[in-house]
């Protein structure tokens, strides 16, 4: 008989992740055992303190490369690029979430989320003034999963990680505390399509085992390399667990969800989850391609491109016609997402690096961009329809001023980090050969910048009229996060070769 | 000699002077002014001093190359340096300002805004015109190209007519689009080259010496194309411009069309035909015949104008189309005659609308034709400026512009003999518009309403004597101009692959059509 050794563990490796995977099991104590007037503060200090601790300690260790707790972490220069831009714009999140000067009401978040929306509980959670705290329990799990999901060496590890980052977001985008019942929808929508996409990837994984013998990425890999029968079984098991992070990323066809998410969440929850999800997901999705599928990369390859440029068309012609912001910003993110993976098929240092970029200058944008959008209210709450944002240039010349700076940044004009990173995942695309997958990302970038351009358009050359919201005035936390993001915009636009030199060090995956 | 960062120091100064013009206080715009005019005069001397420096014999492609990397990784340096073609547009870049802000000191912006935003506005984008033609890396022109709309945009949209708004959001749509498609036809030659060299590069030389597919040349010229014909502009693309003419101030008229607009054309010789040689071989019966359509299509609405300002717009795009004609022909000749032709419409446009300027300012601000006549009776001195300015318009022999014209009709009788006919009638219809002015304004009975109309005073003389006495002085002998400009279009000819017609060219010396020096 087997005896049982424990695995390896390298605390200090892995001490990020454990730091927020600390913090959130605290939460969930301080959520108990706290009186409710309490339980703010300390679930405020808890997230700030354990993101900020997690980065420094990263920081500290980033030239730590290793393979630990069994083989099933690959602690490596992307996975650390990964977790610190993880950590960051969750952070830069943070200080949306718990911003409580935009709206009369207090938060972004209803009272109590269970209570059904127009129901004598709410309306008495509401006159008590009660605020919910769950919901800082359920980001730190979150962005726990999201840490570990991008440094998974196994495909259990992974799916486990995929899970503790997916579920508690399910539950952030049901609470919005206007407009429940659009949010609610959202959140069964989502929570539907994500567990459906979440068989798709253990499905997968069961089919990839079935032929390695084996769920460890590496052990995949030189399986592949060794054998000389057929690879059908491993390229659809690949397949399906490409299918489960396509859903993450909204890549299309797998991107029905995103604009009744992102319009139905919470704005803090949509920069939240439209920045950081994505970079969990590229950066497992690059991981597996590269480290255990590099053997069957024609077979990917093929797939990577017809998502790509499904992506990039019909997120771009889809966003032409829509009149609300958010759901703009919603395929938008699904036209960014084929852009990014036109730097995921150039599989090569340079695509890695590309990638990376990307990852974090859109994050940046993504976060930013919604918080301007939080600012913009009128009596109803956040106005998103683009006919209230007429004139609100005019009205608010450096809220205006921002929000060109993150439009220009979306539509890829140089000076702004929009540039940079499609130029990036461009060139890094046309070096390994995919030049024709460049002229249709080209061609898609055309049509794109018409409708950020548009809402420039709209805020800065329609007159203001009755209709037009107004801008709140944020705390300084609000403030913060539209001065950060919009800032490393413009740095990142003018100065990048810093930052392309630092992502360029980081190196590969390792195996 | 030529270790000295001149075109960087050219660059940066007007940038230096538009701050200390914010600077000055709130309330002393004479201060304001008198700052903005001795930074404007100290680039001028630069210019001077550089173009002193300057070896037109040179064998070297550019002169007073800088070169810094910006961002490596892709290829993309700060490069400066000039050639001889550049050297005349930055020159007269630097002419005008000066004569521009003299011009516009009293034009009553008082009522529309901060003065001194306005002068530094000026500032900023003479700064701006220097990087966009000294630049050799083509990421570092795009970037200024585009980012000359930013100082623009405001000018006219906040000092101007009553339809500035509207004005200024054409001119920037317009131009946005135009650079949407440049962009996309940059990152297109980045491919080609990585493609071609193994590492993409932005670098002009660089880029001018790889032989790109004819096929792949056809696509990326497009982009650029429509950049530089919307900015020029040439007919159909021209609509932005009457409207930002009409509401901005006479001297952002001057800078727009005097010399922003000249990148257009600027960028059609430098990259669109050196870079895409074959591409614009196929092209040119497409671009000639929109530019001779121009040509009359602008004489022709401009016979109706009523609105001083509007009718100068459209003789600009008749004169785009004229120069348009002399790049796309391929002789050298056409393309002498296209730089000289640059700046000689540029000193007369600046003529013109500095005394429209005038004439304004004089009537309460309307530039209508019917608010004038016999002015030469009250304000001789004025009128006098007025004919300068319109006979060098209508390129009368004397005049530098007819030196372009004529050379840029030769150049095309030279390739298409019915094309320099049916051009040369063009002539007649622009004397036809510009004497019809002239008659309706200056000449005739005094209008009542101008009676007592002061003529210019020492101020006024002073910012427009340098441009009658420049388009006189290089119209009687234009070998410096030449002499800077040849060798420059020699290397485009050798680059295009284009030779001559054998037919002798006096004016021109013997460089051109033999291989001998010039002098």
């Amino acid at each position: 008989m087997n005896t049982f050794t424990a695995p390896e563990i390298d605390y200090v490796a892995i001490s990020p992740i454990l730091i927020v995977g600390i913090a959130a099991l605290l939460s969930v104590l301080a959520e108990t055992f706290l009186p409710r007037f309490l339980r703010r503060q300390i679930q405020l200090m808890l997230t700030f303190f354990s993101l900020i601790g997690a980065f420094i300690v990263l920081v500290i260790n980033h030239d730590l490369r290793t393979i630990t707790v069994g083989g099933a972490v690959a602690i490596d220069g992307p996975g650390v690029v990964l977790m610190g831009t993880i950590l960051l714009l969750s952070l830069l999140s943070a200080f949306l979430m718990a911003e409580r000067s935009l709206d009369s009401l207090g938060d972004a978040f209803a009272p109590s989320a269970s209570a059904l929306p127009g129901s004598a509980d709410e309306r008495e959670f509401s006159a008590r003034g009660y605020f919910q705290t769950e919901v800082w329990t359920l980001f730190l799990f979150a962005v726990f999963g999201m840490l570990v999901f991008v440094v998974a060496n196994d495909l259990l590890f992974m799916f486990v990680a995929l899970e503790v980052m997916s579920l508690p977001l399910y539950l952030m985008v049901g609470m919005a505390r206007r407009r429940r019942l659009l949010s609610q929808e959202a959140s069964l929508k989502y929570f539907v399509l994500g567990a459906f996409s979440s068989a798709f990837f253990i499905f997968g994984a069961g089919l990839v085992y079935g032929f390695a013998g084996s769920i460890s990425l590496p052990v995949i890999h030189d399986s592949l390399a060794s054998t000389t029968s057929e690879t059908l079984l491993i390229v659809i098991g690949m397949a399906m667990l490409l299918v489960g992070l396509f859903f993450k990323v909204g890549a299309v066809p797998f991107h029905q969800w995103t604009p009744d998410v992102y319009q139905g969440a919470p704005t803090p929850i949509t920069a939240f989850m439209g920045a950081t999800v994505k970079v969990a997901a590229f950066g497992a999705m690059m991981r597996l391609l590269y480290v255990a599928f590099s053997g069957i990369q024609w077979d990917w390859e093929v797939i990577l491109w017809t998502v790509a440029i499904l992506s990039m068309l019909v997120g771009s012609l889809i966003a032409l016609t829509q009149s609300d912001v958010k759901r703009m910003l919603a395929y938008s993110a699904v036209a960014q997402s084929g852009f990014i993976l036109v730097g995921v098929v150039a599989a090569s240092p340079a695509g890695i690096a590309a990638v990376m970029f990307y990852l974090i200058a859109y994050g940046v944008v993504t976060v930013g961009t919604l918080a301007v959008i939080s600012m913009v209210r009128d009596s109803s709450g956040e106005a998103t329809h683009l006919s209230k944002w007429a004139g609100l240039g005019k009205k608010s010349p450096v809220l205006g001023a921002v929000m060109v700076i993150f439009m220009l940044s979306l539509a890829g004009i140089p000076l702004t980090s929009g540039f940079v990173i499609k130029f990036g995942v461009f060139a890094a695309a046309i070096a390994e050969g995919d030049a024709w997958l460049v002229i249709a990302a080209v061609i898609a970038s055309i049509i794109a910048a018409f409708f950020y351009v548009r809402v420039i358009v709209v805020m800065f050359f329609s007159a203001p009229n009755e209709k037009t919201a107004s801008v709140a005035i944020p705390s300084i936390l609000t403030t913060i996060t539209v001065a950060a993001t919009a800032t490393a915009t413009l740095v990142l636009g003018i100065i990048p070769q810093p930052m392309l030199d630092l992502l360029s060090n980081a190196g590969i995956f390792i195996r | 000699m030529n270790t000295y960062p001149w075109l960087t120091t050219i660059a940066l100064l007007p940038l230096v002077g538009s701050v200390i013009v914010i600077l000055t206080p709130k309330h002393n715009a004479r201060l304001a002014k008198t700052a903005a005019l001795a930074f404007s005069l100290l680039t001028l001397g630069a210019v001077i001093a550089m173009a002193l420096n300057f070896d037109a014999n040179s064998q070297e492609a550019f002169q007073f190359t800088e070169s810094y990397a910006w961002i490596p990784t892709f290829g993309i340096n700060f490069s400066f340096g000039v050639d001889g073609i550049a050297l005349v547009l930055i020159a007269l870049a630097a002419t005008l300002v000066p004569v521009v802000i003299l011009g516009g000191w009293d034009e009553g912006l008082e009522s529309q805004g901060s003065v001194k935003g306005y002068f530094a506005l000026i500032l900023v984008l003479e700064s701006l015109m220097v990087g966009v033609f000294a630049a050799t890396d083509v990421f570092l022109f795009y970037v200024f190209f585009e980012a000359m709309l930013i100082p623009v945009y405001f000018m006219i949209g906040r000092y101007g007519g009553p339809q500035r708004s509207y004005a200024a959001v054409k001119f920037l749509i317009y131009s946005l689009v135009g650079g949407l498609f440049m962009l996309a036809s940059l990152i297109g030659l980045y491919v080609v080259s990585a493609q071609i060299t193994g590492t993409g590069t932005f670098d002009f030389t660089t880029l001018v010496g790889l032989d790109i597919d004819p096929d792949v040349q056809k696509l990326l010229f497009v982009g650029f194309f429509l950049a530089f014909a919307i900015k020029a502009p040439l007919w159909p693309f021209h609509t932005w411009l009457p409207d930002a003419a009409g509401q901005a101030q006479p001297g952002t008229s001057v800078l727009l069309i005097g010399v922003l607009d000249k990148v257009g054309t600027f960028g059609m010789i430098r990259y669109c035909l050196e870079i895409f040689p074959a591409a614009s071989t196929f092209y040119a019966p497409a671009v000639i015949s929109i530019a001779v359509i121009g040509i009359f299509y602008g004489a022709f609405v401009a016979l109706k104008q009523t609105d001083l300002r509007r009718l100068f717009a459209y003789s600009s795009i008749s004169h785009f189309g004229f120069i348009a004609l002399g790049i796309f022909v391929f002789t050298s000749a056409g393309h002498t005659g296209s730089m000289v032709y640059m700046v000689a419409h540029g000193l007369s446009t600046a003529g013109l609308f500095i005394v429209a300027g005038y004439l304004m300012a004089r009537r309460g601000g309307s530039a209508q034709l019917s608010s004038f006549g016999g002015v030469n009776k009250v304000a001789p001195v004025l009128a006098g400026f007025f004919l300068i300015a319109a006979l060098s318009s209508l390129a009368l022999p004397g005049m530098v512009s007819f030196i372009g014209e004529f050379l840029v009709l030769l150049g095309a009788f030279q390739q298409y003999m019915w094309l320099g006919a049916v051009a040369t009638v063009g002539i007649v219809i622009t004397a036809a518009y510009v004497l019809r002015v002239y008659q309706k304004s200056m000449t005739g009975p005094l209008n009542p309403d101008c009676e007592g109309m002061k003529d210019l005073n020492g101020r006024e003389i002073t910012a427009l004597a340098p441009i009658a006495l420049l388009i006189i002085v290089l119209g009687v002998s234009p070998a410096p101009l030449l002499n800077v400009i040849n060798p420059a279009v020699d290397r485009v000819m050798t680059t295009v692959g284009a030779s001559d017609p054998e037919v002798t060219i006096p004016i021109l010396g013997e460089s051109v059509t033999s291989e001998g020096g010039s002098e």
